[in-house]
């Protein structure tokens, strides 16, 4: 079954700097191999902290199919 | 939920006061030797930036500055700022200032200049520089640490400029360190780029 809910999607332009990591209630993103951000679709509910936080504005909160 | 802290998040005090040490004495700069390597030996080793993710003291003070007290507008970073051209090209210029701060370490080394006693900002003001107690060591350890302070402060300063005028870390969009770790963890990580990232 698959739901369709807000989360959080990092576009390429990241920087990999880990605001978010370190901002995110749920530990649903975290730099991945040093190279960009990557988002736990489930673990995330689209709250907008990491949005919010992230320095290069990279994060926008689009709702998404998870299953 | 604010998760535990633990003594890594601390290391903003040990920025905040490598800075202040370089008004007492020049010579404490040497210390900041450190934020090069360990990031660059974490990317090269680990391939990973777990320096800036965890123990950058930079970013945590820019972070309570901006973020805790408030004193950041808290605005999106204008985008030719984020850009790779402007990323990549701050690093090539900074490494260029950096080897030429080494350049005339170099030539005071070699006896061909005298010691300038001057922090640069910015790479334009040169700051007379009082405090410094050099008188025990060579001339070139101590143009070393006037260099690599002038760069220390000179980063610190455009930190806190993008800081104030837009989010708390913006520094981190373009630090040479951030930028260089990460390419470096690219270098190491070719196919994870190609697949994921494209
Ligand atoms: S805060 Fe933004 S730029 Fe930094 S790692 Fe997260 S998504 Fe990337
Ligand atoms: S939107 Fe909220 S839950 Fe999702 S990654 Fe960002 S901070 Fe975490
Ligand atoms: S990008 Fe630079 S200032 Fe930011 S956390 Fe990394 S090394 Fe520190």
């Amino acid at each position: 079954m698959s739901l369709l809910k807000n989360v959080a999607v990092v576009s390429k332009e990241c920087v990999a700097c880990g605001c978010c990591e370190n901002t995110c209630p749920l530990n649903a993103i975290s730099v991945f191999k040093g190279l960009y951000a990557k988002v736990d679709l489930n673990k995330c509910v689209g709250c907008a902290k990491c949005q919010k936080a992230c320095p290069a504005s990279v994060i926008s909160i689009e709702k998404k199919e998870v299953i | 939920m604010e998760s535990k802290k633990t003594w890594h998040n601390y290391l903003w005090i040990v920025s905040a006061l490598y800075l202040v040490l370089g008004f007492f004495n020049i010579l404490f700069a040497w210390l900041g030797l450190i934020c090069f390597m360990v990031p660059l030996l974490i990317a090269i080793l680990d391939g990973s930036k777990t320096y800036c993710n965890k123990y950058c003291g930079r970013g945590q003070l820019f972070e309570l500055l901006g973020g805790k007290l408030n004193l950041s507008r808290n605005q999106d970073i204008p985008r030719w700022l984020r850009s790779k051209w402007f990323r990549y090209g701050f690093l090539i210029f900074f490494m260029t200032m950096f080897f030429n701060m080494l350049f005339s370490t170099w030539l005071v080394f070699s006896g061909v200049r005298e010691l300038r006693e001057v922090v640069t900002l910015l790479w334009t003001f040169k700051l007379p520089w009082h405090w410094a107690n050099n008188s025990t060591v060579s001339p070139w350890i101590a143009q070393f640490a006037f260099g690599f302070y002038s760069v220390m402060l000179t980063s610190t300063v455009l930190g806190l400029i993008t800081m104030l005028l837009f989010k708390p870390r913006s520094w981190c969009v373009y630090c040479p360190m951030g930028t260089m770790t990460q390419g470096v963890c690219k270098l190491k990580h070719k196919d994870y780029i190609t697949k994921e990232n494209n």
